[in-house]
């Protein structure tokens, strides 16, 4: 990677351009509008070429790693292969044509795309229904539990207000429930690293709407008691979510429905190989059980018995509501069984999601099929399992069972340099791969967590091996240079501090 | 059993096996309950080859229905230059996460504070993030921050003017959050400045949301309505499209607080409503409470001018349930769609796509008038889309335009239509459009 400057302001020239617009023909202007309403001085973006714009994108390309240039062993992220052929799929000029307000009878392939991948999630999971609107994972979370609340609600049990999230989940859980309304109360894990069971059971009241689990959990593990915790939860009423960025190692082996759970999501760009794009879009459809079907957000692809695809909008129109009743909720007293969205929890984005993303993901399973989905998970877990037997004698293993699609380290075995867990990810990049995850989950000081997936070859985990060995023999003869990494990337350490005391946000400021 | 996703051979896996110490693949799953593990075939179609694939999406492709685009209503149909697939399409953009890595991210971080300088420059603001979903969940964030930069008031207020698409995304988030929203209606297609004053005046309003073009199209004139806003101590916020900005008054000129919106508008195709890109931008004062990526300039250790994430003591990451948002993956990539698609442009070529699109929608304002069937619903200035309000029943007009392959006369009310043109619509095309509907549409 070569580090290379320029923004593509410090490009620009006064008289370029970079665009080929039709000829004006039209005689009126838009100096017509009333002088109020216009903008005084023409916004300062770039004037520039368009072998300019071509060329200063691809140099910041060439400072980036992707999937594509390597290893991007990121704990949690799920960093599979992203196929070609996905992108060709969505890149189809009829799909990218089609106006999201076009009536249903022009848009059949569209609504069947929706139905088929949603009937393939269901399969995939064990769950009734899906709804494919979420833009990404968080935005399912919140999805999700807004379903579990509306589920509550519609019930008239009303004081279910608190969520149970493990101390060891992602982030985003506790965030989606205080987004949601929601109180957090977090349950502990246990010495092994699950879920502890005894820590549970006192939480367990009828002020609990639900849990929030993830497994396997982010160190990896699979919560072998979630039977117990199923039936725990539900005796007292509360409902059972997967947070399904995990999902990866389960694909082809266990449905979440199986286990118990009521409500999940699924991140199909890292389960269902969509590219990541630097960060999304990405996509977080939501599945659930059939009791809470009804409660997913408007719109809704629903199919005539005809075989005709259309779009329920929430606006009830069932023959036994009230004229005009509408909106959200229960509100018009439809039977739970209707198909209007009128008991939807609400309308959550504004069409109906990512549609891009959802071809692409549709174009991989149609290309796993039934029978290569039973590999993807197995071969995960064997690529983890198989990283971390080779590591373990010299990064500390905290948890040494088997682990699921991931597991975590805390730190080198011998921190006696003080070379810490950040210093290994920034050496790592100087040998050409990307850094696994770090300092998370948080319940060990120096996590590194490692997600290799399904799609990297035994000879790449080979050569990942090898350099994390070299790297535990480098920390103890130099480790003063290892803490200067990283040596051969664009650009060194960052002075992230003062980036964030004086914070400069724009090229405005810069100059 | 080879597939191409999977580079493992059979001696591969039994390697592997041995140093892990385990017999089989299904050894792996011995700390399962055995009885989660699903055994039987996936109700899935088999596994199709590339060619296959491709076949089975053209038939899809052919039960949809291609037409000509004279609609907007949050999503239009602007052209799009031939290099921005080519750029996007590059694997180290395309096949990065997050940049959580600096040091080898540089290409993402440089394209989003980019992003960033090019959003702030359009609609006038000090700050922005990374990117929103898209336009009605950025509308959503943006009513949270204002609940959250106000701390103990309990209401916002929303313009009817607002695309229905958004209001109903801000009401549902604001239903859980327990954020009660209070409508603002619009008078003679404007939000009106009356009841707005009105419902100030019941105190309690953590900000007030209006589009800065709405849901009929007409640009809004907001003379008087931050001062109003901000005597009551609520933020002022406008819901914009980012391309308009290049010509009509920026929501920093109007005194906004924080602008929301979707980018749709910079040349992302239609894609059957995503992905798009929504953003949010603020004033200073209120960058700490934005959710989400931010990207800021620093140095690296030896001087270089570098790009990181910052202020994320702001995210979920950090800070848990106490975060500004939930939100994560946001729609990079097409922050990087949008940045390539304003480079290309610059302020001149956003004048002239704004230019073509006016005078394309006003002529074609006119001739419709000039067809009988049509009348004006309003009186007031617009851009590149209008509402009329149609003499026939509205539905009649679609369907024959639906006949001739074209998509418009929307109904945005009963009897109120919506039409929209962009710079990808010729004089040719609306002259025969229109010739036809005074044609074949009987009155």
């Amino acid at each position: 990677m070569k580090y290379y400057d320029k923004l593509i302001f410090d490009l620009s020239k006064e008289g370029r351009q970079g665009y080929s617009l039709p000829a004006n023909k039209w005689e009126s202007t838009v100096s017509e509008l009333p002088a109020g309403l216009l903008r005084s001085e023409a916004p300062a973006l770039p004037q520039v070429s368009e072998l300019d714009v071509v060329r200063h994108y691809t140099n910041l390309s060439q400072m980036n790693f992707g999937v594509d240039s390597g290893f991007y062993p990121l704990g949690s992220c799920t960093m599979k292969y992203n196929p070609k052929i996905n992108e060709e799929i969505a890149a189809n000029p009829v799909f990218a044509g089609l106006h999201p307000l076009q009536p249903a009878e022009t848009v059949q392939g569209a609504l069947r795309l929706y139905k088929d991948l949603a009937a393939a999630l269901s399969a995939i999971t064990g769950m009734a229904e899906f709804t494919l609107d979420p833009f990404a994972g968080a935005h399912g979370e919140l999805t999700g539990l807004m379903v579990i609340r509306q589920y509550h609600i519609a019930r008239g049990d009303l004081k279910r207000t608190k969520i149970i999230v493990p101390d060891s989940a992602h982030g985003t859980n506790p965030a989606s429930a205080a987004v949601c309304g929601l109180d957090i109360v977090q349950v502990k894990s246990n010495p092994v690293g699950l879920v502890d069971v005894e820590d549970l059971k006192p939480l367990l009241d009828d002020t609990i709407a639900g849990i929030m689990m993830t497994n396997p959990n982010t160190l990896g593990l699979f919560e072998k008691d979630i039977r117990e915790i199923a039936a725990l939860v539900h005796a007292c009423g509360g409902l059972l979510y997967y947070d399904g960025a995990n999902m990866n190692p389960l694909m082809g082996v266990v449905r979440p429905g199986d286990m118990g759970f009521d409500v999940l999501h699924l991140n199909l760009h890292k389960t269902f190989s969509t590219p990541h794009g630097g960060g999304g879009p990405g996509s977080g459809p939501v599945g659930v059980a059939a009791h809470l079907a009804s409660h997913l957000p408007v719109p809704k692809v629903v199919e005539a018995e005809d075989g005709t695809l259309y779009i329920a909008d929430g606006t009830c129109k069932c023959a036994s509501s009230p004229e005009g009743s509408g909106a959200f909720g229960p509100a018009c007293g439809c039977a739970p069984e209707c198909k209007c969205g009128c008991q939807a929890c609400g309308q959550i984005s504004g069409f109906m999601g990512n549609f891009g993303v959802l071809l692409r993901a549709y174009t991989y399973i149609l290309m796993l099929g039934k029978q290569n989905i039973k590999k993807v998970g197995p071969l995960a877990v064997l690529g983890a399992n198989y990283i971390k037997e080779s590591l373990k004698d010299v990064y500390k293993l905290p948890i040494p069972t088997v682990c699921k699609h991931e597991f975590v380290f805390d730190g080198l075995a011998d921190q006696s340099t003080g070379v810490t867990t950040l210093d290994v990810a920034k050496r790592l990049l100087d040998y050409g791969f990307h850094a696994p995850t770090i300092y998370f989950p948080l319940l060990f000081h120096q996590s590194i967590m490692i997600e290799p997936t399904e799609t990297e070859s035994k000879e790449t985990l080979d050569e990942f091996i090898e350099v994390m060995r070299k790297l535990a023999q480098e920390a103890l003869e130099s480790p003063e240079y290892f803490k200067e990494a990283p040596h051969n990337t664009p650009v060194g350490r960052l002075d992230e501090t003062t980036a964030a005391r004086q914070p400069i946000l724009r090229y405005k400021d810069l100059v | 059993m080879a597939f191409a996703y999977f580079p493992h051979t059979e001696d591969d896996i039994r390697q592997m096996l041995d140093r892990i110490g385990v017999e089989s693949l299904e050894d792996l799953y011995s700390d399962v309950p055995q009885d989660v593990i699903y055994r039987e075939e996936y109700d899935l179609p088999d596994a199709m080859s590339e060619h296959e694939v491709r076949q089975y999406f053209e038939a899809l492709a052919e039960q949809n229905t291609s037409l000509f685009c004279l609609c907007g209503l949050g999503a239009y149909d602007h052209y799009s230059p031939a290099v921005i697939p080519h750029i996007i399409s590059r694997s180290e953009f395309l096949t990065a996460y997050t940049p959580y890595q600096p040091e080898v991210s540089q290409g993402t971080l440089r394209y989003i504070f980019e992003y960033q300088s090019m959003i702030t420059e359009l609609t006038g603001m000090d700050c922005t993030n990374a990117s929103m979903y898209d336009g009605a969940t950025a509308a959503a964030e943006a009513m949270m921050m204002a609940m959250a930069a106000t701390k103990k008031k309990t209401r916002v207020l929303l313009s009817e003017g607002l695309l229905p698409q958004v209001v109903k995304v801000v009401k549902t988030y604001a239903k859980f959050k327990g954020i009660a929203v209070t409508m603002i209606p619009c008078l003679d297609g404007v939000t009106s400045y009356g009841s707005l004053l009105t419902e100030l005046a019941v105190g309690d309003v953590a900000g007030v949301l209006v589009p800065g073009i709405n849901k009929y199209g007409i640009i809004e004139d907001f003379t008087g309505f931050a001062d109003a806003v901000h005597a009551q101590k609520g933020l002022f916020m406008v819901y914009s499209d980012p391309s308009s900005l290049a010509v009509i008054k920026t929501p920093a000129d109007w005194g906004a607080d924080i602008v929301c919106g979707d980018s749709q508008t910079l040349g992302i195709p239609l894609s059957y409503g995503g992905p798009y890109v929504g953003f949010l931008a603020c004033t200073k004062d209120h960058v700490r409470k934005l959710p989400g990526r931010i990207v800021g300039a620093t140095k690296d250790v030896n001087g270089k001018r570098a790009y990181v994430l910052t202020l994320q003591a702001r995210e979920q990451h950090i800070r848990r349930e106490k975060a500004t948002s939930n939100i994560c993956s946001n729609q990079s990539l097409m922050a990087l769609y949008v940045t390539v698609y304003m480079s290309l442009m610059g302020p001149k070529g956003l004048r002239e796509v704004n230019e073509l699109c006016y005078g394309g929608a006003h002529y074609l304002h006119d001739r419709l008038l000039e067809t009988g069937l049509f009348e004006k619903a309003f009186d007031k200035p617009f851009l590149k889309e209008f509402t009329l309000k149609t003499k026939v029943p509205a539905q009649r007009i679609q369907d024959a335009l639906q006949l001739i392959g074209v998509f418009g006369a929307v109904e945005v009310e009963p009897g109120l239509v919506n039409f929209c043109v962009t710079e990808k619509v010729s004089k040719e095309s609306v002259d025969a459009i229109v010739g036809y509907l005074a044609e074949e549409v009987a009155l």
